[in-house]
């Protein structure tokens, strides 16, 4: 990504970008908000055909009621509490109206005025130092079901298409203050906010199932003869990759000042609109407006009780909360001294980063530990195509391999197999290391021999002459030869060092 | 014995005693349908082969229970996976429930059997059965007039005899009112009492299940049923539901000290001029059995008696407004016949269409009056105030409820008015509920118990007096009642069909 050059500075102007972000995050509960219908946004249900997570209550049918999803609040305080966010202890659910055929009962359940996480904020890195972007709330509600205009696979439809699958989804809506000075800023701020509900297990973070939706919320401030004049905000819907995010953002900073070069309008009462982005045009676009858009009558849900949140709750949930994945990386580089693209790799997956977490605790050093993680583990779960987590090498086994691998009883270059051996069996790997005859011979009588057969054998006599005359790699072919003897099972440090010795004798 | 002149009690205790079978009294009763439906227009939906079926599975001892084999009715409003839940509305004519409403599936859990679907205001809305889009139900006492509502469908099926005992619904007053003016007993439970699960919803905040029989114990053992918290409701409340609430010939828990039952009366329900003499002469009657019966009788005040019908019609419809918006044909429900035009006002078209075909003209006023009251910048003068005042009219009872242990008022100002006397003035309409309304508001629980006749046009025409108590006091409400049931036996009158 790269810095934007100021669109003003053509035209003699100063311009700053103010954005302000809206983040949907689908909870990945495994039921829905208000009923024990399945979530779409847990990874269970991912691929469920159209229409096939309902239930009554989900299509609203007459006589139904919601009943609160005890646990989709649980994960709203814990992102609260990571966020710095009052939480509310207590906050009451209310009806947003508005008329649309993906939404079954014509509202939605949400929070108006009693939000269950109130102000914040979250520290993102910014060249080197940091810059603190305020969080305004936080409120849980439910995600609305999908209105397709083709047939599922892509045919032609001669009407609209309901898919409810989504509807009654929980959802969290995060809002900022307009703290982004840069499209960098809200990437920055969209990426540590994902890695954070991915490491805390509130959600997936899947953007193109679009887990995370975010709608930025944009104007200019222009500096003009000692005036400073500001653009009517506008307002991007739906983005769900950080290449839109950017993209919008930039094209609207452009965008906003030529037409207030154009038309000279300022932020108003009602000035506010609303635009879309296009993929492959990188531009925003006008969206169709309703005139009565925020009016949505809302009122209190009279069909559900109030939340109340007491200290054991709130605790228990406090007790859940995981060192974040900015904090977690600034400690693997600066105290377990990992290379931050390996620190980096392994936070990315939350499963992996709980594995690496196991193998420490089984007392392996972090800088082996990783190494094994990043280069044989990854290797071999690419391979079998699961995580590395997920191979059936336990934290324990892993740490004992590192401890084996220490001690100088197995080589490097067995590791692969023994990791092979670990998949299909819970035995401790110094025991797999034995029974597949891949532990190192350290037996010095034994290397002597396989040594002095080697030196003694005519065909490599080029190559002892050779390493005597002082050319080190000749000593590759002399290895070689000695662990094709030894079936790999000898220690290629003590080799070299007998060769060497042998060999200036 | 005639099974279907007795009580739900006796007719049950007959069944168990097998003087009569279940499918017997069933058939009775399904042939009374017969006879009088066509006149009565009570039924809007029956289940008649459903009902013979749970009757002989009782009769073959499959189906047990404390109700086992007496036939039920319910209101239309109540969803049952058996037949139709219309809400006697054009737009569910033809809707089908997946799922049975636990109130009703208590009843069936304790063998009753359930005859069918009762009339009532469309979607509960109305004092007389003529907002139903399938016609107006007739008072079994004078078809001339109307049966009260909107559970009306409800007690013209038990006045006349139809049903062993049914269910109604109470949102202002829709079970105590039509209870009242066709002499039987109607109990509203405390809200949060009996579960709203599968009840369709007209104002969710006062909405409440309740029962409609002959007697004070017959409404007391269903009420014992169906009550106690349901997990499928979140404004169910989860209180202890008493093992002798059925018991109504049982003591009356009074007050530490005094001991004496205090009957607590308020000027706001006495006024003699919007009174109906008959109706003076029951509560001065009710009160005179009290008194004879060494009750103490107390002076009450609820000053905010008279804003309780605007604070109600306020909240009742910005709730409705929002509940009936999911009615828009997409889903389920009546669809619009009309092509739709092309373009990105469709489906607009669609719901706008549907809905105005769908729905009777009082739905759609209180529509538009609550979807206005909710409206921005009204929000506070209306909706708001008339949370404020809803809390001032439970004040009211509160402090009323420190100095007494029921209040005695009238259900209704008067008896049961002719066919079409109000359906063109909605504002005469709306004054049935009066004396119902706080109630509701309050979340407490009221009764209305036969209290005797006014005689209009040669015709008896019952009216009712009303026992208001404390929420969650039902088991003290109904022993109240029952002290002067059982003085006055009112309920043994039955109109001559």
């Amino acid at each position: 990504m790269t810095t934007a050059h100021d669109p003003g500075q053509p035209y003699g102007l100063k311009t700053t970008l103010m954005v302000g972000m809206e983040i949907h995050v689908e909870l990945d509960t495994r039921t829905k908000m208000w009923t024990d219908a399945p979530n779409v946004a847990h990874p269970d249900y991912f691929d469920a055909g159209p229409n096939t997570l309902l239930s009554p209550v989900v299509i609203g049918m007459p006589g139904t009621l919601p009943v609160m999803n005890h646990a989709a609040v649980e994960m709203s305080i814990l992102v609260g509490l990571a966020l710095n966010c009052a939480i509310a202890r207590r906050c009451k659910w209310d009806r947003k109206s508005y008329w649309y055929p993906d939404l079954p009962k014509n509202y939605q359940i949400s929070q108006y005025d009693q939000p269950i996480c109130g102000a914040g904020y979250l520290d993102i890195p910014v060249d080197g130092s940091t810059k603190r972007i305020r969080i305004t709330r936080a409120h849980l509600e439910e995600d609305a079901g999908k209105l397709l205009h083709d047939l599922p696979g892509g045919g032609h439809s001669d009407g609209s298409l309901v898919d409810l699958n989504r509807a009654g989804t929980p959802l969290l809506e995060i809002v900022t203050e307009p703290d982004f000075g840069s499209a960098d800023e809200a990437v920055v701020f969209g990426q540590m906010l994902r890695d954070l509900c991915r490491h805390l297990g509130v959600t997936q973070g899947v953007m193109q199932q679009g887990h995370m939706r975010f709608e930025p919320n944009i104007n200019v401030l222009i500096e003009k003869d000692a005036r400073t004049c500001k653009t009517p905000i506008v307002e991007i819907k739906n983005l769900n990759s950080f290449k839109a995010v950017h993209g919008a953002i930039l094209h609207e900073h452009t965008r906003q000042v030529e037409k207030w070069l154009e038309d000279g309008v300022e932020m108003g009462a009602r000035s506010k609109s609303t635009r879309g982005w296009d993929d492959a045009k990188l531009v925003t676009t006008p969206q169709r407006e309703k005139e009565d858009e925020d009016e949505y009558r809302y009122f209190p849900d009279p069909d559900l009780c109030e939340v109340e949140v007491d200290d054991a709750m709130l605790e228990a949930i406090r007790a859940r909360l995981v060192e974040l994945p900015h904090a977690r990386l600034r400690r693997y580089v600066d105290e377990l001294k990992l290379k931050e693209a390996d620190a980096k790799a392994i936070i990315d997956e939350p499963a992996v980063t709980a594995y690496f977490e196991r193998v420490l605790a089984e007392g392996a050093g972090a800088l082996p530990a990783a190494k094994l993680l990043r280069n044989n583990l990854s290797k071999l779960a690419n391979e079998k195509g699961a995580g590395p987590d997920a191979l059936g090498v336990s934290a324990a086994q892993l740490a004992s391999i590192v401890g084996l691998l220490d001690a100088g009883t197995v080589g490097s270059n067995v590791v692969d197999t023994l990791l092979v051996a670990c998949t299909t069996s819970d035995a401790d790997p110094a025991q797999l290391a034995e029974q597949g005859g891949l532990v190192q011979v350290q037996d010095d009588s034994q290397l002597e021999a396989w040594v002095d057969e080697v030196l003694a054998n005519p065909k490599l006599q080029k190559a002892v002459e050779d390493l005597r005359g002082g050319k080190q790699q000749a000593i590759g072919a002399l290895m070689g030869q000695v662990m094709r003897l030894s079936k790999g099972s000898a220690n290629p440090g003590q080799v070299t060092k007998l060769i060497l010795a042998k060999v200036r004798q | 014995m005639d099974p279907t002149q007795t009580t739900l009690i006796d007719l049950r205790n007959a069944i168990a005693s097998k003087q009569v079978s279940a499918e017997e009294a069933t058939r009775a009763y399904l042939d009374r349908i017969d006879t009088h439906n066509d006149a009565l227009n009570a039924f809007r939906d029956r289940m008649t082969d459903y009902a013979l079926k749970r009757a002989r599975a009782v009769d073959t001892g499959e189906v047990t229970g404390r109700l086992a084999g007496v036939p039920i009715a319910i209101k239309d409003c109540m969803c049952h996976t058996e037949g139709t839940t219309a809400c006697s509305s054009k737009m569910l004519e033809h809707y089908r429930s997946p799922f049975t409403a636990t109130a009703v599936q208590r009843l069936e859990d304790e063998g009753a059997v359930i005859l069918g679907k009762t009339n009532m205001d469309e979607f509960a809305m109305g004092s007389s059965t003529e907002n139903s889009a399938f016609g107006v139900s007739r008072n079994p006492w004078d078809l001339d007039r109307v049966p009260g509502g909107s559970s009306g469908g409800t007690t013209s099926a038990m006045a006349a005899d139809l049903a062993a005992a049914a269910l109604g619904s109470d949102t202002g007053g829709s079970i105590r009112q039509p209870a009242a003016i066709t002499g039987l007993v109607g109990l509203k439970p405390t809200y949060g009492r009996i579960s709203r699960w599968g009840l369709v919803a007209f104002a969710s905040s006062l909405d409440q299940i309740g029962p409609v029989t002959h007697t004070l114990a017959d409404a007391a053992l269903l009420t014992q049923i169906m009550c106690g918290k349901d997990p499928l409701d979140s404004t169910s409340a989860d209180v202890p539901v008493e093992s002798d609430l059925h018991d109504v010939d049982g003591e009356i828990d009074l007050a530490p000290g005094g001991g004496k039952l205090r009957i607590g009366i308020a000027s706001q329900y006495l006024d003699e001029s919007a009174n109906h003499p008959a109706v003076t002469a029951a509560f001065n009657e009710a009160l005179a059995v009290y008194k004879q019966q060494g009750a103490e009788v107390v002076e009450v005040d609820l000053p905010h008696t008279e804003y309780g019908i605007p604070c109600y019609y306020i909240v009742a419809t910005a709730e409705a407004s929002s509940n009936l918006a999911r009615y828009d044909g997409v889903h389920y429900g009546h669809r619009t016949g009309e092509p739709t035009p092309n373009g990105a006002n469709a489906i607009q078209h669609l719901m706008s269409q549907s809905r105005a075909e769908g729905f009777g003209s009082e739905v759609k006023r209180r529509i538009m009056l609550g979807t206005y009251a909710l409206s921005s910048g009204y929000y506070d003068a209306y909706y708001n105030r008339a949370l404020k005042t809803r809390r001032l009219i439970a004040r009211d009872f509160d402090t009323a409820f420190e100095q007494c242990d029921a209040i005695l008022c009238p259900t209704t100002t008067g008896p049961a008015f002719k066919i079409g006397d109000k359906a063109d003035d909605p504002l005469a309409m709306y004054m049935n509920d009066i004396y119902t309304v706080t109630t509701n508001l309050a979340g407490i629980a009221g009764v209305s118990v036969p209290g005797g006749f006014a005689e209009e046009d040669g015709k008896r025409l019952p009216v009712g007096v009303q026992l208001i108590g404390k929420a969650f006091d039902e088991k003290r409400l109904l022993r109240i009642a029952r002290r002067y049931e059982r003085e006055t036996e009112l309920w043994k009158h039955r109109p001559a069909l």
